[in-house]
């Protein structure tokens, strides 16, 4: 019934199209001047909750969250907000000098906690870096996440202990592992799903490009989830691409899906439907979680050089956990004791991952040397020694002082 | 020198950023492409303001893709004009690899002689600024070993801004690898010098007991390590090479020929780096005059370690001052 207006003015990509090809009818918006293609032309996005919380019926995704109850909402709420909350705590860390770096995932809560717990335990996940919700869903221990930035190691957990990658750096690399992950899913029977993070800038890699190349020919299980934040540090998305970039999939040959961003049920039920198709055999979707990047790129970023503030003022109005809990308040799905209990668990988790940071050895220098190979290397051996004389010898100078 | 009225004290990063706006204002066939180069000025602020100048034709925000800005950059070329692009971070070249090793390195060759290529690669490397991974790395040797590449790094403001001068006039492609941990250093600029040719060494310190050859920021490390090495009176030299391909071979010679010994110094492993190649080469011609065997000072044979550990990694005084001791000793 109350479907979103602007769905309602165009078809969308995947309703009354399963099979999904992505939006033939719609050539307009992709052949539309870039200038203009950003306002005049906004396609259609799945949206289960508008900005003011009101539930709105949508013919082919609400039965992707038609058994959900309100303990579920609640669950979401909770995610979110401790998410958040665990985000504010490493930003301040950064400043205080605890960690060399943070990239914040503010203003993406709904999106990564909506994909996040649409999955399986036995789906596997291939972050970007900022995936911060995602892990939190996985069961990865926030403080673990906090290693990398803080520069005791380079990712410290395992990946195969919550089925969560480890951050990649390198933009879009991830996306090939996913899909390879995932032909290996195929060859081996199981009816395990991938989801692949990445963001709007990370659509112009190449690797990109190949992983959906792959994915279509070897029908993959895989979704390529991406977060268009708008930007990709200073550069709009605009400076990525001409077409809307969920739009990107058809050419590939597997449907792609626009979705609000910051409505957590939506990215919920649009992840359950293309892990569903995954599971189904029937390939990869492309998820365009369209969103908002509330912070700087990272820690060492000035957004004010290269945007305006009402741009975030705006998107502010859009808030993902402000838009969830005036759904949970009016459909009483939640009292004041629930938020009250929140407020003191979030305080909790900033004590403790503050505390945890901070009590977080530097590793001995030893490490360099390890792992470097699973079968041991005979320089690396002779190197470890020659460092362990040279460190040595300078014990035995202190200790003839 | 300084006390002319050309003359500018500046920060290395910023002496990049005046070379490339004369280079702008004075061939209209130079372009800036990059990652956030634009609006942003780059994530070092190297290419600040200069989009504004020169507008967005001009100095280009590119899509995210090295192997797109590379390639692109190479098309550019062919068509006259005379890119200069930045790769963000050492760590993210490699997508441009391909576009780099198979095709920038090679085409003049190919096309034997008739299609030259004048692009420059930016790229600002090496750690020592406490970075996550990815942004700490010397990948020089893996494009040195390469034919029809020229490397080179400068290791201070003036270098910086004439080097790049000209690396733009040449009509080779040029890596040139820009010190990050240097950037804010500052030093004398003479925007009216006459700069020496760009691929040779200088000697930045004389000295009669042994020579430092180092390039980048290992230059400043060197200095230090001959100023320690004075006051336990040992005179070093130290030979700033500024060129990595072609390596200034005749100018270490001199030198070791002069002190007798030589150790290498550079952030890169050690394994297969650049000092292997100073190394076997000054073994060759200096053999007869060489006291010792040419040693090596640089990382390890492992990934570059996270920032808590960087510090055990990469060659500091003490490492430096341990081998100047072990050849002393021979
Ligand atoms: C191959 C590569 N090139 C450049 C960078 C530097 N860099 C880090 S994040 C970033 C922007 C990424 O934008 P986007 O994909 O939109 O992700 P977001 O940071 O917005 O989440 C860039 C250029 C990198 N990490 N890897
Ligand atoms: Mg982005």
């Amino acid at each position: 019934m109350t479907v979103e207006s602007t769905a309602a003015r165009t078809p969308r990509r995947s309703a009354g199209n399963k099979a999904g090809t992505t939006g033939t009818k719609r050539t307009t918006s992709t052949t539309k001047k870039a200038t203009g293609a950003r306002k005049s032309a906004e396609p259609a996005l799945v949206q289960l909750l508008t900005p003011e919380g009101k539930r709105v019926k949508n013919a082919e995704f609400d039965k992707y969250v038609a058994d959900i109850t309100a303990e579920d909402l609640r669950g979401l709420y909770r995610d979110m907000v401790l998410t958040r909350r665990f985000d504010a705590e490493a930003t301040s860390l950064q400043r205080q000098g605890e960690l060399g770096l943070w990239a914040s995932l503010l203003g993406q809560e709904a999106a990564q906690i909506g994909s996040g717990r649409a999955l399986r335990d036995d789906d596997y996940v291939f972050p970007t870096y900022r995936e911060h919700g995602v892990a939190w869903c996985r069961g990865v221990d926030p403080t673990n996440l906090l290693g990398m930035f803080r520069g005791v190691n380079n990712g410290g957990w395992d990946p195969n202990g919550n089925n969560f990658h480890l951050y990649t750096i390198v933009i879009g690399s991830q996306t090939l592992h996913a899909t390879g992950y995932a032909m290996g899913i195929t060859k081996d029977g199981a009816d395990s799903a991938v989801i692949a993070y990445f963001g709007d800038g990370a659509s112009s890699q190449g690797d990109v490009a190949e992983a959906f190349t792959f994915s279509a020919v070897y029908n993959a299980p895989v979704v390529f989830f991406c977060q268009n934040n708008q930007w990709a540090i200073s550069e709009p998305t605009e400076k990525q691409s001409r077409v809307p970039l969920y739009q990107r999939a058809q050419g590939f040959g597997f449907p792609g899906v626009r979705v609000d961003g910051n409505d957590v049920l939506a990215n919920l039920a649009v992840t359950k439907w293309a892990l569903e198709r995954a599971r189904a055999g029937e390939g990869p979707t492309l998820v365009e979680a369209f969103t908002y990047r509330m912070g700087a790129h990272t820690t060492s970023d000035d957004p004010t050089r290269y945007r305006h503030d009402d741009e975030r003022a705006a998107w502010e109005a859009k808030d993902p956990i402000l838009r969830l809990r005036r759904h949970l308040e009016s459909a009483h799905h939640a009292d004041e004791g629930f938020f009250a209990d929140l407020e003191a668990e979030s305080e909790a988790l900033g004590r403790r991952v503050r505390e945890a940071v901070r009590a977080m050895p530097d590793p001995d220098h030893f490490a360099i040397f390890e792992n470097v190979y699973a079968d041991g290397h005979a320089l690396v051996d002779e190197e470890r020694a020659q460092f362990a004389a040279y460190q040595a010898s300078f014990a035995d100078e202190d200790g003839g002082k | 020198m300084a006390g002319t009225v050309t003359s500018k004290n500046m920060a290395l990063a910023k002496a990049v950023n005046e070379s490339l706006r004369r280079a702008l204002e004075t061939d209209p066939k130079v372009l800036v492409m990059g990652e956030d180069v634009g609006k942003l000025g780059g994530v070092f602020r190297v290419t600040d303001g200069l989009q504004k100048d020169f507008g967005e034709s001009r100095v280009i925000d590119t899509p995210l893709a090295e192997s797109g800005i590379v390639g692109t950059a190479i098309g550019l070329a062919l068509r006259g004009y005379r890119p200069v692009v930045e790769i963000q971070f050492d760590g993210f070249v490699f997508p441009a690899y391909d576009q780099i090793v198979t095709q920038l390195a090679k085409m003049h060759a190919r096309s034997l002689g008739k299609v030259k290529l004048p692009v420059v690669v930016r790229i600002p490397y090496g750690g020592g600024i406490g970075a996550v991974e990815h942004h700490s790395e010397s990948p020089e040797s893996l494009f040195a070993h390469v034919a029809g590449l020229k490397i080179v790094s400068p290791s201070n403001a003036s270098d910086a801004y004439w080097m790049m001068q000209q690396a733009i006039q040449s009509d080779d492609p040029v890596i040139f690898f820009e010190p990050k941990r240097r950037y804010w250093d500052k030093s004398e600029v003479d925007t009216e010098a006459i700069p020496g040719p760009l691929h040779t060494a200088r000697v930045v310190r004389d000295g009669t007991d042994l020579t430092l050859a180092a390039y980048g920021p290992m230059v400043k490390l060197c200095q230090e390590v001959a100023d320690a090495a004075a006051e336990e009176g040992r005179s070093l030299e130290v030979l700033d090479l500024r060129s990595v391909s072609p390596i200034d071979f005749d100018s270490i010679q001199a030198s070791v020929e002069r002190t007798r010994r030589l150790v290498v110094v550079h952030e890169a492993p050690v394994f297969f780096g650049s000092g292997a190649e100073i190394a076997a080469r000054i073994t060759e011609r200096c053999f007869y005059h060489l006291e010792a065997p040419v040693l090596r000072v640089g990382g390890y044979h492992a990934p570059y370690p996270p920032a808590r550990l960087e510090e055990s990694y990469l060659p500091d005084l003490d490492r430096v001052l341990d081998a100047v001791d072990r050849s002393l000793a021979y």
